[in-house]
Order: C-alpha cells, then structure tokens, then sequence
C-alpha cells in the first residue's frame, strides 16, 4: 500500500457519506478538529477532504464523501464516491471502513444507500445523527435491536452539539479492527448469475478485471455513468450482451431498474418493523407552519423580496459606519508612516502603492463579512431550498431549473462556490449554461466598486423615518441589475448553445432548523479570510504595479522638495490645522443633526433660522482660517501641478492616454481606463488602482479623507469635474457585467474542463459591459437634463 | 390518476412510477415505490412545483414528473 501522507503510515482510512444534509460535514470537523485538509479529486470537481483522529492510541484517517441519496453514479462526479469505497480512487488508498450518517428523523429514505453501501461488504458503523430532531417529532427508534439485526454497530448522535463524539470515535476504531462482513442479499439468484456471467465477458472482451459490485451496478443502473465508461473498450459487444442480460432478467420478473429500489425499501420496511415507531398522526411542525406562510403565493413572494431587501439595507446600516471607522484607520497608518520615511520613492511605495492600495480594499471588510454571514444564515437555516422552489417556475421561464437558482445565489457572495456549487445539476447543458451566466450575479467584489460610487455621487436621501436610504436602495438595484440581465442571456443560450428540454426537479425541502452558529461562523470566517488572503496577495501585487508604472521613468525631485515643504509648512501651521479640522467635524454635525426639510420647512422655519446662523458664523471663521493657512494651500496646489504631470508622463500615463479613445465615450477619463485594465484579476482591484492613482496624481489637500474625496475633487483638463451621477452609473454598470475576475474565469476553464468557454464568458461579458456603461452613462445624462430641464 | 392531480392536503396511494430513464429512477430512489402513500402538501407561487409528503420528509415534484408517476387516490 502506498501512503501518501507519510505521517499516517498506520492510519486506517474510513470513508464518511450519507444522505446530503444529514451532518457529515459536522461530524467529520467534531471528529478531526484542526487536523483536516481540502483538495480535490484530480480530473473532477468533487472535493476532496480528507481529515485525521487519534482516539485510544489508534490513529484514523477520514475522508468526507459528498451528499448522495443514491450510490448509483450518474456522472463522473458521482462515480468518485463509488471509486473511493472500492478503493480505487489512487490517491485514497483502500478503505478500511465506512461511516454511514443518516438523519434519524428521516430514518427510511436515509437508509436507501445504507443498504447499497452494506453490499459493498466493508466493515460499517451506522450513525443515527439528529438524534434530537428525531425525538422531537416523537420518533422512537431502538439502536441496540437495529445493531443486532444489521451486525453493525448503531450509533446515536447530535454531531452539532459534539454529543456521543467518543462513541462515533470508539465503533470506528473497533469496526476497522473487523474483517469483511457478508451483505445481506436482498436480489434473486438470477441477478447474481447474470452479474457473473457478464464480469466473465468483460474478462474477455474488454481485458477488464472488475469487481462485482461495480458490474451489478452495471447492470441496475440503466444509462447511468457505467454504461458510458465500462462498455468504452468494445462497446458493441459488451453493450449487446448488457441487454440482453437486462432483458433476461425482465422476463424473470427482475426487472431493472425498479427492482433495485422495489427490494431496497421493501427491506428497509422489514427491517425496521419493531425497531422504529412514528407517530401515526404527524404532529404538525414549524416547519409547516412556517412554510404556509413562505411558500404561498403572495405572502412568500412576498417574504422573498423582503428578505433580500433587508440584507442589503442592513449591511448599508450596519456596515457603513464600521467603514468610516477603517478608514480613518487607514488613513492614520498612511500619515503615521509617512511622518517616519523621509520623502522619496520608498515613502511613496509605502504609502501611495500599499496603503492606499491595499487598505482601499480591506476598508471593505465589514461589508463582506456581513454578506456572507447573511448567505450562510439563509443557506444553513433551510431557506434557500425554498427560494429554489418558489422560483423553479420563473426558472423554467428561460429553460432552467430551480436547482440553477441556489448556485446563482451563492454567486451574490462570490460566483468561485457558486460556479462549484452547479455540480449538484445532473443535467450538462444547464449546468453549463449557469455557469456561464452565473459570474453577472452580483458578487461581493463588486460591492467595493458599487460601494464607492453610490456612497461618493449620490445624496444622503432617507424615507420611513430613515429606515430606507437612497444608497441602500441604489446597492439593492446594482446588485439585481447583473441578474436582470442574466436572464435573457440565459434565454439565448439555451436557445442556441445549450438546446435541450427543460431538465427534472426533484428535490428535498429540509426541515427549518435555527442555524448553528459554529458552522455560520466557519464560513464566514473561511470567505473572509480568503477575501484578506487576496487582499495580500493578488491585489498586493496589482498595487506595487500599478505603483511603478504611475511612479516610472519621471524624474520626482521638484516633487520631493515640494514635499519637505508641505511638511514644514505642516508643522508651522499645526494649531491653525488642528482648529481648522474641529471647525469642519462641528459644522459636519451641525448638518447631520439636521433631519433633511421635506415640507414642513414653513411651520419649522425658526430652527432652520438659528441653524444658518450657526453655519455662517462657522463658515466666517473657517475662511479666516484659509486665509492665514494660503501658503501651504500654494504649497499643495504646486505639488499637485508636479504630480499630475509626473503621473501623466508616466508609463502608466502613457498608456492611459493611448487608451482614453476607447472609453471616453463612456465619460471616464484615462485613470478610470487604466483603473478598469488593472483591475482583469479581480474587480475590487479597481478600487486599489484608483487609490494609488489618486494618492500618486495630486488632487490631494489637507482635508482628503480618503478615496472618496479624492473622486470628488477629480477634474478634467479643462476643470471640469471628471465623475458626475452618469459617470458613476456607467462604473457601476461596467462593473456589474463585466469578467474582471481572474479566478472565475480559471474555475469556468477547470469545470468546463475547457479554456474555450472560460474566453467565450469574457468576450460576452465584457461586450455587454461596455455596451451597458455607454448606455448607462447616455442614458442618465439625458435624463438628468431633462428632469433638471424641467 | 397521477400525482399532479391530487388535491391540496389529498393523500393516494403509489402504482408505479412509468419509464426506465434517470428521471424514473431518481424518483424510485426517493422512496416514490409501489404502495407506498404520498400526501400533497401545496403548490408553490407560481402553480409549479409541487411539494409532497413521502416517507416522512418533503419532496418537491414539477408536474412534468408528478405526471409520470400513477397513483390511487383514497
Ligand atoms: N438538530 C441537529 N442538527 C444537526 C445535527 N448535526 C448537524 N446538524 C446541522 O445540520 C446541518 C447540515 O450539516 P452539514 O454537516 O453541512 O451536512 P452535510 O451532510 O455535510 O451536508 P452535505 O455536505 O450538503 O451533504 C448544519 O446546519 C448542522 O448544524 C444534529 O445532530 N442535530
Ligand atoms: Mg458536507
């Protein structure tokens, strides 16, 4: 045996599969804790975890197989799980034993492929988990009877609360100490012959040695991955001979594929009569309860809209000021680092590239985490599977199912898990039609990009006693436009493309359940983490790219001394700056306070009054400030004439120039150009890319708090302001349907298994970006005109 | 009949489930077996699909399946 994990030489290797959604995830992190690492399986896109447990001096190797109702592969996917417990999958290794999980509350079902997995003969421990749930519906089961009939040890558990971990732990170990046990044999002696005789022909034909058990699933499963794979070497004779085999059987009264599933549940019955006891009237649970209210016509659709307006209002509300907060922070690590570097191009590197690069984006942070947990909360809670099923039928509208619907979802967080998660549609041609369109949901890079836009060019407006704002309702309809227009690009694809009918749906509603919070934690925790991973990395990189690029070949030494300048000028004027900045925080709240005059402003008129009052007396002082501090206010407006020149000699300058033919008809200018190349690996990058342009190019005074101010203070040649509410649409538009992601396109290539479609997703997307920013940008100033001309 | 055609709440009894495809056989494997009772809990939204009781747990069914599958209403 070849180990390929040389600590574990002695580890036994125990597989772990079950119904989906049972808790083998769960059971398999209580299990293993730390000590579990995720790959996946070469050639496919299951993923492969793999983990390690020391209990009683014996160490045990797991392996967490994806969710499977049935081990009766349909696709190459599927057929991993198989190839695992036969121990053919080379990079596992034999197994030694299984775990079967199941759901104790939905015991007959789950134990359909515990009955397939018992005919495979290896040792089996049997968990029964969701112990709870299953005595919460009344449900008695007796482990100890159902241990003696099955000859396998029966193990109750709540995995979520670690209960009866060290049981899990010690029947593990004690069943890899077992030899083979006999299946229990469920199918007539015909079907055992006929398996044999065929094995023979493969022998013959094919040159193949095969296990039985995969020739029997062979036989059973009719048109499944099997038959594609097996009858490759010498298809007509050995697909011949399976039918006739399969027509034999037919008329012996063994008729597959039925009987397969006609003799596993007809056992199952027998086998837990007198085990098990069910209420005979189902209590009625909150699940019902509940689902009246959110899968009925209008109420559900309803709750639907509402709930996902509520993740994005919240997110504005609860994220916007924990925003402010880092970049505050940002911009303090930038002032204090530059206060310990002399001026010169490391200072530059330091603060321009990293900082304002970099913290541009982790400024983010909040945001993202929130989405996620919100993602996770929904996924984990069981809605999710009722979003699938309230919008099966708009799916069917353009040819896919509900099951597209929650790899689309998830694509609102990050379209890499989403892409991932379209593994679970069985059928090719929509599978591959949600992946190509599943990179225009909105996902969690955009929300940087959005983020700046809304928050920098449109109005603090609010409704409903501030409940809704105008920035969370501009955040709602960004991130549904890429969505929108998902939907006749699917409609088109499956038109064309991917013609086909309109594939089953057949699923299961779980049972809503509270989420848990170590495992929502976990996965927020794993995306953010990502997203910082990133942000060190990848954007990083970009950052002290575009750096060099903006910084290269100029010469910086008028720049540099202008620099010792405003410095020493800084500290001459400190006591005027340190008033000027409490003046402006005292007018800032002033305005704040204010509830914004709607139509009351006759019968409020007095305090509006005091108010201007207030404002002018602090805007009188504020310019006897300005004036006082005029040298240093010609010590910035130089140093912002050098930079700009500086940068637009640049080779990014350059470069930029040359492009701005391209976009001007968008309304950008050549750093917004520039800003969009860079930003090919990831989108948020554009927001690292115009911080560093921003910081390098001038239009920087004493009062710059950040990115935001920077766009504002932008200017044309002519002085013109360059961003404007158009611009800022057609950003957000471009931005909404374009393929600035590296990693997505990657993950199209690696689950299509074809760079073909990963370039066929960035051409149409990146044409439709365009087309929809110049449209946006027309668009809005046409309609700014004309309702200001009216 | 056939299962689409059940009422709200209706509870039937399986014959069989008709075809020898990946779509019967899923359908098998979710427990949809002869004589086996299935209730039908409602519709979604929009009419489609349809969500059942079988087994104990909730199954979600478009019509274009529930069709294939023959049923005696009691
Ligand atoms: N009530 C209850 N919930 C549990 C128990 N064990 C796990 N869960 C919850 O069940 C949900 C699903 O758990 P997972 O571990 O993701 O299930 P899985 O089998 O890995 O799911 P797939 O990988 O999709 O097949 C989680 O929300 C768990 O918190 C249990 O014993 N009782
Ligand atoms: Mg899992």
């Amino acid at each position: 045996m070849v180990e390929k994990v040389p600590s574990q030489h002695l580890a036994r290797t125990v597989a772990v599969i079950g119904n989906p959604n049972t808790g083998k995830s769960t059971l398999f992190s209580a299990l293993t804790g730390v000590h579990s690492r995720i790959g996946n399986y070469p050639g496919v896109t299951v993923e492969k975890k793999l983990g390690w447990f020391e209990f009683e001096g014996q160490s045990v190797r797991l392996v967490d197989l994806p969710g499977t109702y049935s081990l009766s592969p349909r696709s190459i996917d599927e057929m991993v799980s198989v190839d695992v417990l036969l121990g053919r999958q080379p990079d596992v290794g034999p197994i030694d034993a299984v775990v079967c999980i199941t759901d104790a509350s939905n015991l007959e079902r789950n134990l359909y492929v515990v009955s397939q997995v018992l005919d495979l003969g290896l040792p089996t421990v049997l968990v029964l988990n969701m112990w709870d749930v299953a005595v919460d519906r009344g449900i008695q089961i007796d482990p100890v009877e159902l241990a003696r009939r099955l000859e396998i040890a029966v193990i109750p558990c709540e995995a979520h609360r670690r209960r009866q971990l060290d049981e899990v732990r010690r029947g593990i170990i004690q069943a890899c100490q077992l030899p083979q046990r006999t299946p229990p044999d469920l199918f007539p002696q015909t079907f055992h012959e006929e398996a044999r005789q065929l094995q023979t022909a493969f022998q013959q034909f094919g040159n193949q040695n095969l296990p039985i058990y995969l020739i029997e699933r062979l036989l059973l499963d009719v048109g499944g991955q099997l038959e594609t794979a097996l009858t490759k070497p010498n298809p007509a004779e050995l697909l011949t001979r399976l039918k006739a085999a399969r027509e034999r059987l037919a008329t012996a009264g063994c008729r597959v594929p039925g009987i397969e599933a006609k003799l596993r549940y007809g056992w199952i019955k027998q086998l837990m009569q007198g085990v098990m006891t069910v209420p005979d009237k189902r209590p009625a649970t909150v699940t019902d309860t509940l689902d009246r209210w959110l899968t009925h016509k209008f109420w559900g659709l309803l709750a639907f809209c509402l709930t996902m307006f509520l993740v994005f209002q919240s997110i504005s509300t609860v994220a916007e000021p924990l925003m402010k907060f880092f970049e505050v922070g940002q911009k303090q690590v930038g002032g204090w680092v530059g206060s310990l570097l002399a001026p010169g191009p490391l200072r530059s590197l330091i603060v321009d590239g990293v900082i304002a690069g970099v913290g541009g984006i982790l400024v983010f942070l909040p945001q993202i985490c929130l989405l996620f947990l919100f993602i996770a909360l929904l996924e984990d809670c069981g809605y999710m599977a009722r979003a699938a099923f309230l919008m099966d039928k708009l799916m069917t509208k353009v040819g896919l199912s509900g099951k597209s619907f929650v790899p689309l979802m998830s694509s609102f967080a990050c379209a890499i898990p989403g892409i991932m998660a379209t593994r679970t549609i069985e059928n090719r041609r929509d599978r591959m039609v949600t992946i190509l369109i599943a990179p225009l949901m909105s996902c969690s890079a955009r929300a940087p990009v959005y983020w700046l836009m809304v928050a920098a060019f449109f109005p603090t407006v609010s409704w409903a006693g501030g409940w809704v704002t105008l920035h969370a309702i501009m955040m709602f309809v960004m991130t549904f436009f890429g969505a929108v227009v998902a939907i006749p690009i699917a409609w088109l694809l499956k038109k064309t493309l991917f013609k086909s009918e309109t594939p089953p749906f057949v699923m299961e509603l779980p049972a809503y359940k509270w989420p848990s919070p170590g495992i929502v934690l976990h996965r927020v925790f794993d995306r953010a983490s990502a997203f910082v991973l990133r942000a060190g990395t990848l954007i990083l990189a970009t950052s002290i790219l575009i750096w060099s690029a903006s910084y290269f070949p100029s010469d910086h030494r008028a720049e540099q001394q202008v620099l010792v300048q405003i410095q020493q000028a800084e500290d001459q004027f400190s006591s005027q700056l340190e008033q000027k900045s409490q003046l402006r925080s005292r007018r800032e709240l002033l305005l704040e306070d204010q509830p914004v005059p709607v139509q009351s402003a006759a019968e409020s008129s007095a305090p509006i009054e005091a108010l201007a009052a207030q404002l002018a007396e602090l805007d009188a002082q504020l310019a006897e400030l300005d004036t006082q501090l005029q040298p240093l206010h010609e010590l910035f407006e130089t140093r912002n004439q050098i930079s700009e020149r500086l940068l637009a000699d640049s080779y990014l300058g350059r470069f930029g120039k040359w492009i701005e033919p391209v976009v001007k008809p968008l309304g950008w200018d050549w750093r917004i150009g520039v800003g969009v190349l860079a930003s090919f690996p990831a989108r948020e990058v554009i927001v690292a890319t115009l911080g560093t342009i921003y910081s390098l190019g001038g239009d920087v005074d004493e009062n710059s708090q950040g990115l935001q101010s920077a766009l504002k203070s932008a200017t044309w040649p002519d002085g013109r302001p360059v961003y404007s509410i158009p611009v800022a649409m057609s950003i957000m538009v471009f931005f909404a349907l374009c393929a600035q992601c590296a990693s997505t396109l990657m993950v199209i290539r690696r689950e299509t298994n074809h760079w073909g479609w990963a370039l066929f997703t960035f051409v149409y997307m990146t044409l439709l970006a365009y087309i929809g920013a110049w449209i946006a940008f027309n668009a809005t100033g046409w309609l700014m005109t004309f309702s200001g001309n009216s | 009949m056939t299962l689409d055609e059940l009422q709200i709440g209706q509870i039937a009894s399986i014959v069989e489930v008709s075809g020898q495809d990946g779509i019967a056989i899923r359908l098998m494997e979710m427990g949809l077996t002869d004589g086996e009772e299935i209730q039908l809990i409602g519709f979604a939204p929009l009419g489609d699909p349809i969500e059942f009781l079988v087994r104990s747990y909730r199954l979600s069914l478009r019509k274009a399946e529930a069709k294939r599958v023959t049923v005696l209403a009691r």
